[in-house]
């Protein structure tokens, strides 16, 4: 008998603390106790739609290549420096642990960058072969790699954006507690640098 | 003596009131700037299908177009949208035509299937800013042709009306070339259509919900610790008596979209990742 009352006694502040508890979790997650983890997931996604627009464009390299090919088979130097460059920028990948370090993400840049370097250098020969430039599959393919670039800088400039508001979360004041108390292992991530096409996306020119 | 000294109160009281209204003033309108998405750039309100901010198109051909695109919404969901700015204010045509419908968020938000033309006249650039629930088939190279095939001509000739409207209709021809495809988007999104509440309004719900919950939970707690006990978990606080137990008040769930139908027209919160073309002329 004594034993059931203490038991009643017991429970009765358990409900109340758990009540308390369901109203506390909210009004923790709305002062931000979730904004880290929450940023560097959505610029993880952010990153991956980057790799994922870059993955694009490689894989349409290969049908471009053949058909420059079938017209101006003699520009081997440049198409040779495009299936080359493209090798090694499907070879460097970042992982999403690894944004938060800058030589990978300057590799990979690197790598991608050089590969757009020698595509606009192929697209800048083909302007040499009329036959070639008004072919139906060369024009499809020309307006899927402008729109492929354009889809890259929309993607670096998603990831750019998440990256900042995950970096600023960590530097200011309530981010920075929650991160020295509760994620002390998150680090900045590496932004790109704004160099290449962040705000403009790279112009290939196809001469008209 | 002392008679002398009261006028001056007065006077000080409405000024503390006007205070207090300035403070609070300054609170809401720190709020409200704190809520409103900071925009770098300014763009035209989105105030119907048919945003004709560099007035390019005649009332009629205006209205025509918004018809045309209404109807197309109502069969399809899919939101087209037809846009002419003065310019560009120095920003490329792929890059402010993906900002824009960003902003207007154009499409259905679970489909994002919206899909913008943009018209900049004094930069004589076009583009088709498509949504990415519609790239696989309003595809770039379509797109390129609408823009090549349909709208530049007509562009070069002066007439931009003819060439907004022949955009239009290639886009809608394509949109709806797959017939089976339009039918099935039109009927996962009809639900939509109508009677959803406005984000805001959810919002203040919720708030309401949450502060009687929180309120109902606090006060009751107060009675215990601080009130009299005049029953079993009957409690006299405040000159009222609180009756505990039977559990508090639950929150009821409630699901809200963000956009809303019928009359006015605004975006349904679909998303855009860069498909289409642009040309110019």
């Amino acid at each position: 008998m004594p034993k059931s009352r203490v038991a009643r006694l017991g429970t009765a502040p358990f409900v109340h603390a758990l009540c308390l508890l369901a109203l506390l979790v909210p009004l923790l997650s709305g002062c931000g106790v979730n904004s880290i983890p929450t940023y560097e997931e959505q610029a993880k996604a952010a990153w991956s739609q980057v790799e994922n627009q870059y993955q694009r464009r490689a894989d349409l390299i290969p049908n471009l290549v053949e058909t420059v090919k079938g017209y101006a088979a003699q520009e081997k130097d440049v198409l040779t420096a495009v299936v080359e460059a493209r090798a090694k920028a499907t070879q460097v990948n970042v992982s999403a642990d690894q944004l938060t370090d800058p030589a990978a993400v300057q590799k990979f840049q690197a790598a991608q960058d050089s590969l757009s370097g020698a595509l606009s250098r192929l697209l800048v020969t083909v302007e040499r072969y009329p036959d070639l430039k008004s072919n139906q599959n060369f024009l499809a393919l020309q307006s899927q790699l402008e729109g492929t670039e354009n889809r890259i800088a929309v993607a670096r400039r998603d990831y750019i954006e998440a990256v900042r508001v995950y970096n600023t979360e960590l530097k200011t004041i309530p981010g920075r507690w929650w991160a020295s108390w509760f994620y002390p292992e998150a680090e900045p991530m590496q932004p790109f640098t704004a160099t290449a096409g962040s705000s403009t996306p790279p112009t290939v020119d196809f001469g008209k | 003596m002392r008679r002398v000294r009261l006028p001056p109160v007065p006077p000080a009281r409405p000024a503390s009131k006007a205070g207090v209204g300035l403070l609070l003033g300054v609170l809401a309108l720190l709020l409200v700037a704190g809520m409103a998405p900071v925009r770098a750039q300014q763009f035209p309100q989105l105030t119907g299908r048919v945003v004709d901010t560099a007035d390019l198109l005649s009332p009629a051909a205006e209205a025509a177009l918004t018809q045309k695109l209404e109807a197309f919404e109502t069969a399809s969901s899919d939101q087209v949208v037809v846009a002419t700015v003065p310019d560009l204010q120095g920003y490329a045509v792929e890059d402010y035509a993906n900002r824009l419908a960003r902003q207007w968020a154009l499409g259905q938000a679970k489909e994002d299937n919206g899909v913008l033309l943009l018209v900049a006249r004094d930069d004589r650039k076009v583009r088709i800013e498509v949504g990415y629930g519609l790239e696989g088939t309003l595809t770039d190279a379509l797109s390129r042709t609408i823009i090549d095939g349909d709208i530049l001509p007509a562009f070069r000739g002066g007439d931009f009306a003819g060439g907004i409207a022949r955009g239009v209709d290639g886009i809608l021809a394509v949109l709806s070339g797959n017939a089976a495809e339009l039918k099935a988007r039109a009927e996962r999104n009809r639900q939509w259509s109508g009677d959803e509440m406005p984000s805001w309004l959810f919002f203040t719900i919720f708030a309401a919900v949450f502060l009687f919950v929180a309120g109902t939970f606090v006060l009751t707690q107060m009675a215990r610790l601080r009130g009299r006990r005049v029953g079993p978990n009957r409690y006299r606080w405040l000159g009222t008596t609180w009756v505990l137990g039977g559990g508090y008040p639950g929150s009821r769930g409630s699901s809200g979209g963000g956009f809303s139908g019928g009359g006015s027209f605004s975006g349904g919160g679909g998303s855009f990742g860069g498909g289409g073309a642009s040309g110019s002329w």
